[in-house]
């Protein structure tokens, strides 16, 4: 208790947070451009890391990023391995029943994508008799096994979207589902360009979709609240905007 | 069974029975309820066994050649055996069969004949890419057995199979691979085991063997321990069946080598 | 696709090359995390496995039973299944001891996790190749060292470790080629290892037909030193002994 009061004191005496250790931000291993990818000298880079450190710069965290695994990605943090999630993680009530979310701080809508001389439509009638690829435990499995998976061929699970993506320019696919603007960023790619095009948005429906994008805390974290603040200020003080200025052409918060 | 059950024994069974029933009682199950789990369960059981036998089969068939041609062959079968057994065993499983599926896999319709073939159905799918790299991993492990095997058969048998004018391949099936496959049959069982343990691999190329069905469930439910709990105990079962097998088969095969 | 483009010698060196946007110093990063994993988890073994052959030799049978539970269950389930129970449960477990008894959560690096990891499961296979060494140790030192009046503890630094050395190697040495083998299994819960590395770099370039060679030369190369040096140790370990293979 001593101790606490203590950093409470050195807080407010220097202004600046006292963390004994940094909080390790979760962020999926496989490459997610353009929120989270790692470059060549190992460093990672892209949209979400630029907001994060907006985000540990505007609540005074001490953050380093920590690559884990995505399908393990919910029990490391329960299980205390890793601190925050931040790793494109849609809001939804199923993992909120594990988790807290912040406050939403993207939300863009899914999207299918299929090969360049593909005819299909983004529905179930487009996709009826195909085999459809998605990234495991993440909305857009959830929408497609809804939707799509009692009339596909099959509906193939990936540990990262970059295996689908691949699998699809490799022909194992005839389509993938998931994120527009990560979709997108794999379309601009010279590998994208090669093999694939988008086949339009899917038809939404926010109640598996989820409400946005949010970071993950453990369940009654305080640190929640600094979150939401920081979010806040950075969109209120233009830094979000300018972030999103370098990576797209549009704004991402949606509505 | 007197011998087995000494009073410090009794002990240990009763906490280890605590244990499970503790286990049983205050971990989450409810999901083993699920009639979806039920069937994706017993169809990853179902994968994974296919996948060892295939495997172990055709990865021995592959090792009795290239045993023998590192044994006996000449120097330009020799070499190239050789090459392929330190590859498979100096690099690991994982690494192969990513190479194969993602690597390889990705040539394959960039090449037009191959796309418009009639195997382009079955290329585009995951599980002949598992089968290749397993089968392709026991062979070189046993390829370098086999090696050890036939070098192991005594000079005399085949020398005497000789002077009695037999012919070579007379000579390699009658008298030198059926000596040479009784020294590895004890190495059999435990290879097998290995090759169990190595079929987890192929979940990481989109194949829903019984790991992957666990991987699953845990997503799905963001149950942590539980599902992995009954992934250990479905391997151990399947481990203890296949010791079994291996010890009733080898009691049945008559040992008389010199 | 650009695979085949990449087949090239002059982009493949690029893509190879030490600085960015060359892929080579992560390559060779993830290479120092598999060996320091494969050091570490092999030493830890070790330690494990020679309590635990003595343990399962001359402790008490209820030492014995639980060394036997131990080493079963390490040898029939597969690595990949023990990685991510030890993986959650050893961290998780740590931590709710550690909150429950009113200290921090702690951060376990996960070098120190891979460690520990695939060190338990070397453990179970060093007690068993080191209880076969120490078996093999001929009977009739060991009682001559007891006759002397040795302390048992001076029987086995003395008598027992160095001459079951000599018939323990093959068996340790084939256990420590599974350990630079093993890290790669690491990669399937996102740690940042040689096999990761290569699927990270071959992934975002997509020039598989570099990355994986240049890796599994990699592999081959821990390989095949080990098996150099190992034949070494082997020649020293049984010097003084008569060539049995004559």
């Amino acid at each position: 208790m001593k101790k606490l009061v203590l950093a409470a004191v050195a807080a407010l005496a220097f202004g600046t947070a006292v963390a004994a250790a940094p909080l390790k931000i979760g962020v999926a291993a496989e490459p997610y451009p353009p929120f989270t990818s790692p470059d060549a000298s190992g460093n990672w880079v892209g949209w979400e890391v630029d907001f994060l450190g907006a985000i540990c710069k505007q609540a005074a965290l001490d953050c380093v990023i920590t690559p884990t695994a995505w399908d393990g990605i919910i029990p490391a943090l329960t299980s205390g391995q890793i601190d925050i999630i931040m790793s494109s993680m849609s809001i939804t009530a199923e993992r909120a029943k594990t988790i807290d979310f912040s406050d939403k701080y993207y939300n863009t809508p899914a999207m299918v994508m299929v090969a360049k001389d593909s005819t299909i439509t983004p529905d179930a009638a487009g996709l009826t008799g195909k085999i459809v690829g998605v990234q495991v435990s993440t909305t857009h499995e959830a929408y497609t096994q809804k939707y799509f998976a009692p009339v596909a061929q099959e509906v193939k699970t990936y540990q990262t979207q970059d295996e689908a993506n691949q699998d699809l320019a490799a022909g194992r696919l005839d389509a993938v589902m998931a994120d527009s603007i990560a979709l997108q960023a794999f379309l601009d790619s010279d590998a994208g360009k090669a093999c694939c095009k988008s086949a339009g948005n899917v038809k939404s429906d926010p109640a598996i979709l989820g409400a946005g994008v949010g970071f993950g805390v453990r369940k009654g974290d305080p640190v929640l609240a600094k979150l939401n603040d920081a979010i806040k200020a950075v969109r209120a003080d233009g830094t979000y905007a300018a972030i999103t200025a370098k990576y797209f052409p549009f704004d991402i918060y949606g509505e | 069974m007197q011998d087995f059950l000494k009073p410090h024994r009794i002990v240990l069974i009763l906490i280890a029975a605590g244990l499970v029933t503790w286990c049983v009682l205050s971990l989450n199950w409810t999901w083993l309820a699920e009639p979806k789990y039920q069937v994706l369960i017993l169809q990853g059981i179902w994968r994974t066994l296919w996948i060892l036998v295939v495997t172990m089969v055709v990865g021995m068939v592959l090792a009795i050649p290239i045993g023998l041609a590192q044994a006996a062959g000449p120097w330009y079968l020799a070499w190239p055996a050789r090459i392929f057994c330190t590859v498979i065993r100096g690099t690991p499983l994982l690494m192969q069969l990513w190479l194969l599926y993602y690597g390889l896999g990705s040539l394959f319709p960039s090449i037009p004949w191959i796309k418009d073939s009639a195997l382009w159905p079955y290329l585009r799918q995951a599980w002949p890419f598992a089968v290749v790299a397993l089968s392709l991993s026991v062979a070189g492990y046993e390829g370098e057995v086999m090696r050890g095997a036939f070098k192991g058969v005594p000079h005399g048998q085949l020398e005497a199979a000789k002077s009695m004018g037999m012919p070579a391949f007379t000579m390699f099936r009658r008298i030198w691979l059926p000596q040479a496959l009784q020294r590895v049959l004890p190495t059999l069982g435990g290879e097998t085991v290995s090759q169990l343990k190595s079929t987890p691999l192929v979940s990481t190329i989109t194949i829903m063997d019984i790991y992957a069905v666990t991987g699953r469930i845990r997503q799905d439910t963001f149950i942590i321990y539980e599902p992995l709990l009954l992934l250990a105990v479905v391997y151990m079962v399947i481990t203890g069946l296949i010791v079994l097998m291996f010890r009733w088969f080898e009691s049945r095969t008559p040992t008389r080598t010199a | 696709m650009t695979g085949l483009e990449a087949l090239s010698a002059a982009s493949a060196l690029d893509l190879l090359a030490f600085s960015p946007p060359g892929w080579g110093a992560v390559l060779l990063a993830g290479l120092a995390n598999s060996v320091v994993i494969a050091l570490g988890a092999y030493a830890l073994g070790f330690g494990i496995g020679i309590g635990g052959a003595f343990g399962k030799l001359y402790g008490g049978p209820i030492l014995k039973d639980l060394l036997a539970v131990y080493t079963t269950i390490v040898r029939a389930v597969p690595e990949l299944v023990l990685i991510l129970i030890l993986f959650y449960a050893f961290t998780g477990l740590l931590n709710e001891a550690l909150l429950s008894w009113g200290y921090d959560r702690v951060q376990i690096s996960p070098i120190i996790t891979g460690i520990v990891v695939l060190g338990v499961v070397q453990g179970a296979y060093q007690t068993e190749v080191l209880r076969g060494g120490i078996l093999a140790v001929p009977a009739g030192q060991i009682e001559a060292a007891r006759a002397m009046g040795m302390p048992s503890v001076v029987v086995a630094r003395r008598i027992i470790l160095p001459l079951m050395t000599a018939n323990a190697l093959p068996g340790l040495a084939n256990l420590w080629l599974n350990a630079t083998k093993d890290t790669a299994l690491l990669a399937v819960i996102g740690f940042s290892e040689l096999t990761k590395a290569t699927y990270q770099a071959s992934a975002t370039t997509k020039a598989f037909f570099v990355f994986y060679p240049a890796a599994m030369l990699l592999y081959l190369g821990i390989s095949l030193t080990s098996t150099l040096l190992i034949g070494r140790i082997e020649k020293w370990a049984r010097r003084g002994q008569r060539d049995v293979r004559g």
